[in-house]
């Protein structure tokens, strides 16, 4: 709750070379999943078995980056065994912390290994103190992740009135729906975050060239369709252009990134506990590039915070890296909404 | 099996939700939820008017049940919930873990279909703090439920979400605000023009969802009238239907109907066809993709 605490920068990685990338150029925290559906980026050739684990976490530890498992879905009815044994390997790889959605499987991990530091994943939708307080409470929840749509005033009436650390995303992709409360996924495709650990998985795309257009499929519903010179990207189910009213656009969100990089003294001095990159499913020059620029802007924020200004060639580097997408402050400017 | 309201999910003029509760067939319903659970500008209904509502509708011989909103944002979201939790007179819906830790302990309540209750130890956690009753997510289907069922807590009913166009997705934006070209802070209510929803296509015109403030639903109504029977044998004990702002009595009697045995099959379709506002869609039960219809062929 302290201003004067340092920022710490949390980082994804979605293979070993990507948790090296982010741990060679300045991460405080690496995240990372398993190779099955216990977390949220269920992704073909993604994520780590235990082998690649046990290195990477020996890898972070050596060079004191911490280490933290995302076993962040609900376990399904029938399958709860693989989320408890996702539990067990972290508690025997040695992670620091797990971060979790579900509250069954907190009690479980709380009970069985109440050394293993419990964090609360964005997927548990938990908006405001109240709803972190209650897992703080019967869990021992230490860190929370806030869901991508407060404003900054708003994240700040919740460090305000918990004393569980606050952390919130800094970068990368935008979901516009509170995370955990979103099942346009699983209603195309049968498939959901909550469900599966994937959102508008790449089984049910469909890229069909159509003459000098594109048509992008999920399930066989059109999300969206381009022109010769238009970019075609992944047709994430909410960014899409659809028909409202008579006017096509993108009804719900454009294909936007985060980047809250300006915003970074306020949350500095708010007590923000830690600023999250998104991007497990990105390369590991993604990783190295976007780790580097935060925490060189981290560093000069908590150097001298009223002269901080974000300086040209993050903002480019940055730029860079969001593929020519728009970026945009989302819900932490109020405007946004 | 019973027949439960859920809340309205849309906004509607004071005038004219407060018609469509004067009017309900209400001896076919065993419970109401009422309350604005979609978004805290929506304020045709004051906290003080949803009350004496509700105790006009208790009256009536219905369980009146409170539902609080679904995403809180500012602490006035808070404060509206944290009045709905100490109400001391009805029952109330949790659908956000902020409202769970308001009641947890105190009263009994009733968990909302948004607390993500995917498991039987997560069900079986709510159980200890109070919960009554839990609504399953509307993205579960029966062999799911089935599962839950089998290691269900002791004195706690499970409610499915059966009929309605499903409230898929929560956001801070509003889309009905942004389709207009405004911001959410000045968005004129212009959700009131759309009663039902403000209906969103593919490009190449297929049905997809419906915007309704913060809230994304399914354009297709969910209708699983063709899975009461398999949601009987399951221990299903209410059964929820959602409103809609046109021909709802229509609905709940043909479902009140199904229920007796007066009515099923092609007969009770035929029935429920002419007073949907859209398709519908049953295909999460089924285990598959939600827009997805199915009955027919089960």
């Amino acid at each position: 709750m302290t201003a004067t605490r340092k920022l710490e920068l949390v980082c994804p990685a979605g293979a070993l070379p990507s948790l090296k990338a982010a741990v060679d150029n300045g991460a405080d925290w690496v995240y990372f999943g398993l190779r099955d559906d216990t977390n949220a980026r269920n992704f073909a050739g993604l994520n780590f078995d235990s082998r690649s684990a046990r290195e990477g976490i020996r890898y972070a530890h050596d060079r004191d980056v911490k280490t933290v498992l995302a076993i962040n879905t609900f376990p399904q009815a029938g399958a709860w065994e693989r989320w408890e044994r996702a539990i067990d390997a972290a508690a025997d790889l040695g992670v620091d912390a797990v971060i979790l959605a579900d509250p069954g499987l907190m009690r479980y991990a709380a009970r069985k290994y109440p050394d293993l530091g419990l964090q609360l994943s964005v997927q548990g939708s938990a908006t405001n103190h109240e709803a972190i307080n209650l897992y703080r409470d019967h869990f021992g929840v230490r860190r929370a992740v806030l869901p991508r749509v407060l404003s900054i005033r708003q994240v700040e009436q919740v460090i305000r009135n918990t004393d569980v650390e606050i952390e919130v995303f800094g970068f990368g992709s935008l979901c516009v729906m509170v995370e955990g409360r979103c099942a346009l996924s699983s209603f195309a495709t049968g498939q959901s975050p909550n469900t599966f650990g994937a959102c508008s998985p790449a089984s049910a795309v469909r890229w069909e060239p159509r003459g000098d257009r594109m048509d992008v499929r999920l399930n066989g519903i059109l999300i969206d369709r381009y022109a010769a010179d238009e970019n075609a990207g992944y047709p994430t189910l909410c960014k899409g252009r659809f028909d409202v009213g008579g006017e096509t656009y993108y009804a719900i969100e454009e294909p936007s990134s985060l980047n809250a990089l300006e915003l970074l003294p306020q949350l500095a001095a708010m007590g923000v506990a830690a600023i999250k990159i998104e991007g497990r499913q990105r390369s590991p020059a993604y990783v190295a590039d976007v780790t580097r620029i935060w925490r060189a802007a981290i560093d000069e924020c908590s150097a001298n915070a009223p002269r901080f200004s974000a300086r040209p060639q993050w903002k480019a580097g940055l730029t860079r890296l969001t593929e020519g997408q728009q970026v945009t402050l989302g819900a932490y400017n109020r405007k946004w909404k | 099996m019973k027949l439960s309201l859920g809340p309205v999910l849309y906004y509607w003029t004071r005038e004219a939700l407060l018609g469509f509760y004067a009017n309900l067939p209400h001896s076919r319903l065993a419970t109401i939820y009422l309350g604005e659970v979609v978004c805290g500008r929506r304020n045709a209904m004051r906290p003080a008017d949803w009350l004496g509502l509700a105790r006009d509708l208790a009256k009536t011989g219905v369980e009146v049940v409170l539902s609080t909103q679904v995403l809180i944002e500012s602490d006035l979201d808070l404060r509206a919930v944290r009045q709905i939790a100490e109400n001391g007179e009805f029952l109330v819906e949790a659908n956000d873990m902020g409202a769970v830790r308001m009641l947890a302990g105190r009263t009994r309540f009733v968990a909302g279909p948004h607390l993500n209750v995917y498991n039987p130890t997560t069900l079986a956690w709510l159980a200890e703090l109070g919960a009554c009753r839990w609504v399953m997510p509307v993205e579960l289907g029966r062999d799911a439920l089935a599962l839950l069922q089998r290691d269900r807590p002791a004195a706690v009913q499970t409610e499915v979400f059966a009929y309605g166009r499903l409230p898929l997705a929560f956001s801070a934006r509003c889309f009905t605000a942004r389709h207009y070209n405004l911001s959410k802070d000045d968005c004129q209510y212009r959700c009131l023009d759309h009663p039902d929803g403000l209906p969103l296509a593919t490009r190449e015109g297929q049905p997809f969802l419906a915007l309704n403030g913060l809230q994304t639903q399914s354009a297709q109504v969910y209708d699983l009238s063709g899975a009461l029977a398999q949601m009987r044998e399951l221990g299903v004990d209410v059964v929820r239907l959602s409103a809609q702002s046109a021909q709802m009595n229509g609905i709940i009697e043909a479902y009140h109907r199904a229920l007796e045995g007066e009515l099923s099959g092609p007969e009770l379709e035929a029935v429920l066809a002419s007073h949907r506002p859209a398709d519908y869609c049953d295909g999460y039960w089924y285990g598959k993709p939600g827009i997805e219809h199915l009955a027919a062929s089960h």
